[in-house]
């Protein structure tokens, strides 16, 4: 060993997993950027509303059914999200491809109900600021489950393919279903605003 | 993969030669095209990334010369007020998104790795991605200018004059998806900077320990990362209200235009700082080095590196004081945008205190110091004044404001940004710079422009509003004029003096050793220019200036393996190591994510259907970029 | 005889543009902004000298390395401790000195005089409310006030951002679409004081200039009391005719002249432009010079601005300008 050397690596593992993983911080971080997002368009929303006569502005509040089953929906699928997680952590190659299929049809779901939301909230974005914020809203949102979504039909892919059985994939799985909880998480807030406030 | 991944492919096996070999055939970036187009080096990205940003500052210089060629004289028509307002929007808007910011996060992306000990930054591909949207929205920019298709609506695009119904054509759609892309890529930035310096410094170098330059440019990252967001909420809401029609901004469907100004500065306060702050590290870094002690006050200077951070977000109202808001507002503002000048003092005097306790060494980059601090404490002071309410209405929108917003921009993050030029220069290139001229640069940069810019603050509260492309032979502002276009000539003979005396240097510059300063940081432990692999083993930190404890012997790890590109993942507080991870190989996919980025952003000023079809051969060439290709790195 | 020491003072005031200075204050909420800037620049000149004073210091002093580091340090830091807390006093001071100047230059709640002012791309419209038996007035680029009275103005605007600024008389105020703002304004003696619009409004942001004419209040009502006419029917026949070509070119499509058919709402009231100290918004004096140069060719004086170029024969551009002179 060569003189100088005061710190020996040798029995470090060969990939970092959790909070040793540069991917999970590097999610971390594009998620704070993803938050910071969201939270400006509810900020953006209650200033509008805050000069308003009235609010909504020309239209009655949205109709709840569609938002609120794709929120029951939304926060059930963490349950299947949380269990796929743990099998990631166990590197469980099989019960992984399971959960990642589950979780597919998850993302889709909601999508479909997605297209009754902007129907409901009987405004079109162009006919004034109210309809265009609520469009925006509900659009940022959709982008984040299509992303994760994209992301999850990909990660599923690849656990079938000869990639799959390796630890890096096991943690990118974890990663997602970190990803999925925060589109879960950031979503409760916007239902509330987009659904509740205008019932104050 | 065991089989290879035994004893006689860890550093441990080999001497020093053959350790370096193994480490550069692993690490090198290919000679040739593929090789430029494909590397994720942080330094060569870095070095590009720099580059690109100086000649973006050369390109707004040339414009501000224009602009004092045509204010020289009253009423004189050199340049006519549709071309003037492109020239003053396209000056601000380089100035702020192509040259300021990537500037300062370019210097973070070469040298952050190298002073926390790593050996390529978190993310290498998102870094090379980074780069080439930065480029993209430069190029977008400056081609829409020369087309006359350039922005002409102030780099602040105020709306309703930035709006669908006064800003016809699509100078103002550029404008914004410019902003897009310069976002996406200070973002990604700042994401592999924190990365970078959370979990990959080298062994015990705990938070205490981390350099001065590293902190501010963390916290520097935090500040792209939570304010960059309301300037994309702003610029999407302006583009869709130009494209689709919404009315996020008319009043007369329940938009507000203050709503713009609002989501603009709580971005636009921020950046300002995302612009100082590096340049406190810089500062720092200088100091240090040139008075031959550590910075007087560390702790204090990472709180209030912190402290200013956190500030800078309640300072936004300050830019909108005669714009209508309520008085009540106003006050709490006026107090938050005076306590910021607090951390900035105590900075000042913690440097002021290293000075007076150490043994100034009078190089190019000092003399660049003292200039900061001469001109920044200007500039701070000015600050405190417009933070002031009643004195900002008369100043506001005047000469005052332009003279105060240079003198800290230029004198609080270019100056430091000049002696960081001379301080890093053997470092990027493995040269010096002259040392002869670079006292002439200094001399003609600091005497240009205060000439230049002291004036303005004159002219400002003698009646001068900004962002007038001419004014009438009556007013009482001809001969100042005047005085600050010929000292203006001054400040570009140093900028000029500056870039010759960089192209000549990095050809034929002396040769640098791998410490020419007797600095104590990391960077300074591995050659200049630094190998592919930065540092052969891993250096192991046991106090704040390691080179300083241990100018030859400094204490290395070992361990990691040669035959894939392996770096040490570490603990976030003690900097404990955790893991060898490894770091991407060069990859031409960032490059393709880039272009169909860049063409589907492009793109949608025509139509929002770009952002459907577009998000197709986005979506390829992410798959293509995250798929595993079997090489090593893909292992675990 | 109170006609040619009018005419003096007005020339000598117009002379005199020199006045769009807040370092030249003629009314009270400006002086109190005026002794504010004064004060604060005064304190920020003594820090800059200390600060350069200790920067000389402690880079020139004899370089003593080594010598007791512990006290010494110790001592550092007594005194960067020591000038924080001056820096803390020097911004609380500061602060509460500008809370107090704002309270100084707010609107008062009723102010004898209120005027709205509405910004445009690229002048000002002005309204005057009817008072009593006087009817109200529309106006441009030019304010009149009576000294000594505060005046509240209203500050609207028709299509982007503007700001108004007459610096010798009060810190500046934004026009917003869609919002209304107030601005006091006060002048404490007779004169013209020039302003121009401070926010970047678009092509000619910057020719856009106001001026406020303070004059003793019966100076003021006379005034007031000729706006509310209106315009006279010219004698000379040079400007009967203009007033005749006039009305027949597309001049009135936009322009209102009370008191004859036209009246259009895009462009200034012209009804008393004869009277207005400047025409385009400050741009030249008005003479019938410079309204025959500005009605024959606006886009080349002002580029972009909104006034098209009406073909006239030169003829008829002569008999216009004597007839927009006449309208006093």
């Amino acid at each position: 060993m060569k003189e100088g050397t005061t710190l020996d690596l040798t029995d470090l593992p060969p990939h970092g997993l959790g909070t040793a993983s540069v991917s999970w911080w590097g999610t971390l971080a594009f998620m704070l950027i993803e938050g910071t997002g969201f939270a400006l368009s509810i900020v953006v929303y209650l200033y509008l509303m805050s000069l308003a006569q009235r609010w909504p502005l020309d239209a009655p509040p949205p109709d709840l059914l569609a938002g609120t089953t794709l929120t029951a929906l939304l926060v059930a699928s963490l349950v299947p999200n949380i269990v796929l997680a743990r099998w990631a952590r166990n590197q469980d190659l099989l019960k992984v491809r399971i959960g990642l299929i589950v979780m597919s049809l998850l993302g889709m779901a909601p999508l479909i109900l997605r297209a009754f939301e902007f129907p409901a909230m009987h405004i079109k974005w162009d006919q004034n600021a109210y309809g265009s914020i609520v469009w925006v809203m509900l659009g940022l949102h959709t982008t984040h489950i299509l992303t994760d979504l994209v992301e999850t039909l990909v990660l599923t892919c690849l656990m079938f393919s000869r990639h799959g059985d390796n630890a890096r994939r096991f943690g990118d799985v974890s990663d997602n279903t970190m990803y999925w909880n925060f589109v879960v998480a950031t979503w409760l807030p916007m239902y509330a605003c987009l659904y509740w406030v205008p019932r104050l | 993969m065991t089989g290879r991944d035994g004893s006689d492919s860890r550093d441990t096996a080999f001497n020093d030669a053959e350790l370096d070999r193994r480490l550069a055939s692993v690490w090198s970036t290919p000679p040739g095209l593929w090789g430029i187009l494909s590397t994720v080096d942080h330094k060569i990205i870095g070095r590009r990334y720099i580059t690109t940003a100086f000649v973006f500052l050369a390109l707004g210089g040339f414009l501000s010369l224009l602009m004092r060629l045509q204010l020289a004289q009253p009423e004189a028509r050199f340049i006519g007020p549709d071309r003037y307002n492109q020239i003053f929007t396209m000056h601000g808007t380089n100035m702020m998104f192509l040259f300021a910011v990537p500037v300062m996060q370019a210097m973070a992306v070469y040298l952050v790795p190298l002073m926390v000990g790593t050996r390529n930054i978190a993310f290498p591909r998102l870094n090379a991605f980074s780069y080439w949207i930065y480029l993209a929205g430069g190029l977008l920019l400056w081609l829409a200018f020369v087309l006359d298709a350039g922005p002409d609506i102030g780099w602040f695009a105020y709306v309703p004059l930035s709006g669908p119904q006064y800003a016809a054509g699509k100078r103002a759609d550029i404008w914004a998806q410019m902003i897009t892309f310069t976002e996406v890529s200070a973002l990604a930035v700042a994401v592999e900077i924190v990365v970078t310096v959370f979990k990959q410094r080298a062994p015990g170098m705990s938070l205490d320990r981390i350099p001065l330059f590293v902190w501010s440019m963390l916290v520097t990252s935090f500040l792209v990362i939570l304010a960059m967001p309301a300037i994309v909420i702003a610029s999407t809401s302006l583009i869709l209200d130009r494209l689709v029609e919404t009315h996020f901004f008319n009043p007369a469907e329940g938009g507000d235009v203050l709503l713009w100004q609002h989501l603009f500065w709580f971005f636009g306060h921020p950046e300002v700082y995302i612009i100082f702050l590096p340049a406190v590290g810089m500062v720092s870094s200088i100091v240090a080095t040139f008075t031959r002690r550590p910075v007087f006050g560390y702790l204090a200077m990472v709180m209030a590196i912190i402290a200013t951070g956190v500030l800078a977000f309640g300072l936004w109202v300050h830019h909108m004081f005669v714009a209508g808001l309520p008085r009540l507002g106003q006050s709490f503002f006026t107090a938050s945008s005076m306590a910021i000048a607090v951390p900035a003092g105590l900075q000042i005097f913690c440097w002021l205190a290293t000075m007076w306790a150490g043994r100034p060494i009078f190089k190019t980059p000092f003399l660049f110091v003292i200039g900061f601090v001469v001109t920044f404490v200007i500039g701070g002071l000015t600050g405190v004044m417009v933070a002031s309410v009643p004195f900002d209405t008369q100043v506001h929108d005047t000469y005052f404001v332009v003279a105060h917003f240079h003198y800290v921009l230029i004198g609080g993050a270019v100056f430091p940004l000049l002696g960081a030029a001379y301080y890093w220069f053997p470092k990027l290139t493995g040269r010096m710079m002259s040392e002869t001229l670079g006292r002439w640069v200094f001399g003609l940069i600091f005497a240009g422009f205060n000439l230049t810019f002291f004036p303005m603050h004159i002219l400002g509260l003698r009646g001068m509003p900004r962002r007038i492309y001419t004014y009438q032979p009556e007013m009482p502002w001809s001969a100042l004029n005047m005085f600050i276009s010929l000292s203006a000539i001054i400040l570009a003979l140093g900028f000029l003096l500056f870039f010759v005396d960089a192209i000549r240097s990095a050809r034929s510059g002396a040769a640098a050793p791998s410490n020419p300063w007797g600095a104590s940081t990391l960077e300074w432990a591995t050659s200049s220019p630094p190998p592919p692999y930065n540092f052969a083993r891993l250096p192991v930190v046991g106090s704040l200036e390691p080179l300083s404890d241990h100018s030859d012997d400094l204490p290395v790890a070992a361990g990691l393996r040669v035959d894939r590109r392996e770096l040490l993942v570490s603990s976030v507080v003690e900097a404990i190591p955790e893991a060898r991870e490894s770091s991407s190989g060069d990859s031409i996919w960032p490059l393709w994510a880039a272009l169909a980025t860049s063409a589907t952003l492009i793109w949608s000023i025509f139509t929002p259907w770009a952002v459907v079809w577009g998000s197709i051969p986005v979506a390829i060439a992410l798959i293509g970029w995250f798929w595993p290709k079997g090489v090593p790195e893909d292992e675990s | 005889m109170r006609a040619v020491s009018a005419l003096l003072i007005a020339a000598l005031a117009s002379g005199c543009s020199g006045n769009q200075s807040a370092l030249d204050p003629h009314g009270a909420p400006a002086m109190h902004v005026e002794h504010l800037i004064i004060g604060i620049i005064a304190i920020c000149t003594v820090v800059w000298v200390l600060v350069m004073a200790t920067l000389g210091v402690a880079l020139l002093r004899g370089r003593r390395a080594g010598a007791d580091n512990a006290k010494h340090e110790a001592r550092l830091t007594m005194t960067v401790v020591a000038a924080v807390a001056a820096t803390v006093a020097i911004i609380a001071g500061v602060t509460i000195a500008s809370f107090y100047t704002t309270r100084n230059i707010g609107v008062p709640e009723s102010a004898a005089l209120t005027i709205t002012v509405r910004g445009q791309q690229w002048w000002w419209q002005v309204f005057y409310a009817g008072a009593g038996a006087a009817p109200g007035f529309q106006t441009a680029n030019e304010i009149h006030i009576p000294i000594r009275t505060d005046v509240h103005l209203r500050l609207e605007s028709l299509d982007v951002i503007h700001s108004f600024w007459v610096p010798s008389l009060a810190g500046k105020q934004d026009l917003v679409p869609g919002r209304s703002n107030s601005v006091l304004l006060r002048a404490e003696k007779s004169g013209v004081y020039r302003g121009q619009c401070a926010e970047f409004c678009g092509l000619q942001h910057s020719h856009m200039a106001i001026m406020v004419v303070a004059e003793a209040p019966a100076d003021y009502d006379r005034w007031a009391a000729s706006q509310g006419g209106d315009a006279m029917t010219p004698a000379d026949p040079d400007a009967a005719a203009g007033r005749a070509a006039f009305l027949a070119k597309p001049c009135a499509a936009c322009h209102t002249v009370r008191g004859t058919p036209a009246n259009g709402t895009t462009g200034p009231d012209l009804t008393h432009i004869g009277g207005r100290r400047t025409i385009a918004a400050g741009l030249m004096e008005t003479t019938r010079g410079s309204l025959a140069a500005w009605i024959a060719d606006p886009q080349t004086l002002k580029p972009g601005n909104n006034m098209p170029m009406v073909p006239l024969t030169s003829a008829e551009l002569q008999n216009i300008s004597a007839y927009m002179e006449s309208l006093k």
